[in-house]
């Protein structure tokens, strides 16, 4: 064994200065200070601007019920769609929110694969964006179906003629790769939590003693119960994280093959489809990237935010924040290749209907929706190459801000544009969407952030023993962690 | 003997460590005096401690393997009888049953299922949920999520002996040795 074979004059001597990488703690605090500040979220009194945003959340997400209502009470004809964009709003917000989703799988999972340990702050809270951005993603096809109460056949399960779902269509293999997402995602969440619901329920139960208001004694038992139930008596032992570990690494190497397979699947709903626009080869890999690159966006729309009214910038530092930017610097080029490749390909391929839906994409009626995405997808995080731009953050939250727009507006234009004009002029049209898309997607949104919001009230939103392990006062060899050379 | 607590059966001895180093050298100590049943309780899990404990690898692979294999036959079964057997759909001229179709799904159901595998294997090695555990009646013991680390040596070890124990506990340089009862 390890410690056997090193011999004693062996001096372990920490790197050159030069090679010394920034610690991801800032100001090296104690293990107990992690869990201190980051239960201190949960613990301290509810924030005015928390209220605040949670009735504004509350409110928006209104338009969802209103919304949902009255198209099933009146039918799929209150939206916009008609012949021939069959497929308009409700498409285009399914596959973004379901992008968004992705980058959050990428941090818990990739990253980790990686051994990226930077994601330890921020894999939480972008998991919790991915569970409640896949819920808002499933409503829209879920309502698009038109007659929702046959929703049902989506499942494997024989219909009054005894007739099964057909595998062979990718509208199917997306029912399995969304619920297979939606459902591992929640499992790879619920464990990373378990331990520090333990924390939480061990800070309740040393406090209960100090609590003597009733209402306070109350909230504290309730607390006491819940941590209790869901941390499943977690006691910290090593034979528990042994087997612990070893899950995490394999629901990571699960999960990363899941990633890129849930969206290449859902560009196979377009893909595998013969329209000019979208059936092309290059869509898994453009889609996956596009999900990445819109996902880190979201993630920073809400931790920059988060961080600064949390003070949790010692945690989450400026060092993240230039990391993410680079990610979406990457991801964002990747995308603008693949828009560059696609046109070389409408030419290069010698098919007039292909070349034609892709120069009606930039110069068609529709073309505005052509260079929001271009100006907001590829021009925008070139600002990323300076350091300055990776490195301030209300300028990295609006680059975002542009990031989310224009992954909108790239499923839009793949979407719309793709079927507003396609072989028959005598079959062209128009699209523009109703109120009742509109208040739906911004629903969604309310919807989105009430539970997030939620989140961070009532979970730790940083994995607090993951932060604690990538400090060098938890490195047993490291001088803080009593290390004695 | 007046009250029932004079009964109390001792659950183990609880030595409590300051710093990660320290609880390691202590895992090496015990484990070299060979006990077998004993536990380090640590906030984060610390690296190189299976080998301090002389800890094997973990088996949770077997589950996520298994069920996953499961999960992908299973899928491919499940496509092949309700298109191909119980009711076969014929379309465009093509075979009612192609594993290349069936492959998304098969996959899919595969990640499905392995990583229930993965989840509910590690509980069951864990033997958890358990939602009473002797320590955790411990209110010192509650350190052990915040910043502090613990070596438990159970009673029911046949190498166990309140002083023996005691003493090499307090050798491997514990600050804080106590007897918790169950």
């Amino acid at each position: 064994m390890a410690h056997d074979v090193v011999p004693s004059s062996v001096k372990i001597a920490p790197p050159p200065v030069e090679l010394e990488r920034p610690a991801l703690v800032e100001n090296n605090h104690s293990i107990g200070w992690i869990s201190d500040t980051v239960a201190g979220v949960i613990e301290n009194k509810t924030p005015g601007w928390w209220k605040l945003a949670i009735s504004l959340s509350l409110f928006v997400s209104l338009g969802l019920p209103l919304g949902l209502v009255y198209l099933i009470s009146t039918g799929v004809g209150v939206w916009g769609l008609n012949h021939p964009v069959a497929w308009g709003w409700a498409i285009v917000n399914f596959v973004w929110w379901i992008g968004i989703g992705h980058a959050g799988t990428l941090i818990s999972a990739i990253l980790f694969l990686l051994r990226q340990k930077w994601r330890t702050s921020i894999n939480r809270a972008s998991e919790a964006m991915t569970i409640f951005a896949v819920m808002c993603a499933g409503i829209f096809p879920g309502v698009h179906v038109g007659r929702i109460w046959f929703d049902w056949w989506l499942f494997p399960l024989p219909n009054a003629n005894s007739i099964w779902p057909q595998f062979r269509s990718p509208l199917l293999w997306d029912v399995f790769a969304v619920s297979t997402y939606f459902t591992v995602s929640v499992l790879f969440w619920y464990m990373g939590l378990i331990p520090d619901l333990a924390t939480m329920r061990d800070r309740f139960r040393k406090v209960a003693g100090k609590v003597t208001e009733p209402a306070a004694r109350l909230r504290n038992k309730i607390a006491q119960f819940l941590y209790g139930a869901f941390s499943l008596g977690w006691t910290g032992s090593n034979r528990h994280w042994s087997n612990y570990e070893k899950a995490y690494l394999l629901l990571a190497g699960l999960s990363t093959p899941l990633v890129l397979s849930v969206h290449s699947i859902v560009s196979f709903d377009f893909a595998v489809s013969q329209l000019p626009g979208w059936h092309t080869t290059i869509f898994p890999p453009y889609f996956v990237a596009g999900a990445v690159f819109g996902g880190f966006a979201m993630v920073m729309t809400l931790m920059i935010p988060l961080v600064s009214l949390y003070r949790l910038n010692e945690i989450v530092t400026i060092r993240h924040l230039a990391v993410m930017s680079k990610v979406i610097l990457v991801t964002g080029s990747i995308v603008g290749y693949a828009y560059g490749m696609e046109f070389f390909i409408a030419y290069y391929g010698g098919n007039p209907y292909e070349l034609y839906a892709f120069k009606n994409r930039a110069f068609g009626d529709m073309n505005w929706s052509y260079w929001w995405m271009i100006s907001c997808n590829v021009l925008a995080p070139q600002f990323f190459w300076f350091k300055w731009c990776r490195t301030t953050p209300w300028f990295i939250w609006v680059i975002c801000g542009f990031v989310n727009i224009g992954m909108w507006m790239e499923r839009f234009v793949i979407v719309v544009t793709s079927l507003h004009n396609d072989f028959m002029p005598g079959n062209w049209g128009y699209y523009s969407p109703t109120w009742v898309d509109m208040i739906t997607y911004f629903g969604t949104f309310g919807f989105f952030m009430t539970l997030f919001l939620l989140f961070c009230r009532f979970l730790p939103l940083i994995a607090i023993s993951e932060v604690k392990g990538v400090t060098a006062q938890a490195d047993p060899h490291h001088p803080l962690g009593g290390a004695k050379h | 003997m007046e009250s029932l607590d004079d009964y109390q059966i001792p659950y183990g001895l609880m030595a409590e460590f300051d710093t990660p180093a320290g609880v390691m050298h202590a895992a090496e100590k015990v484990r070299d005096e060979g006990f077998t049943r004993w536990d380090v309780h640590t906030p984060f899990p610390v690296h190189g401690m299976d080998d301090a404990m002389g800890l094997k690898n973990s088996p949770v692979g077997w589950f996520t393997f298994v069920c996953g294999l499961c999960g992908f036959f299973g899928g491919m079964l499940m496509i092949w009888y309700m298109n191909a057997y119980d009711y076969g759909i014929p379309v465009g001229g093509k075979p009612n049953f192609s594993p290349f179709a069936s492959f998304p799904v098969a996959y899919e159901m595969t990640i499905l299922s392995g990583a229930f595998g993965s989840l509910l294997g590690m509980l069951w090695l864990n033997r958890l949920p358990r939602l009473h555990h002797p320590l955790l009646k411990n209110i010192r013991f509650a350190d052990v999520t915040h910043d502090k680390f613990f070596v438990v040596i159970e009673a029911d070890d046949p190498k166990y002996d309140e002083e023996e124990t005691r003493k090499l506990l307090k050798k491997s340089g514990s600050k804080h040795i106590e007897l918790v009862n169950e």
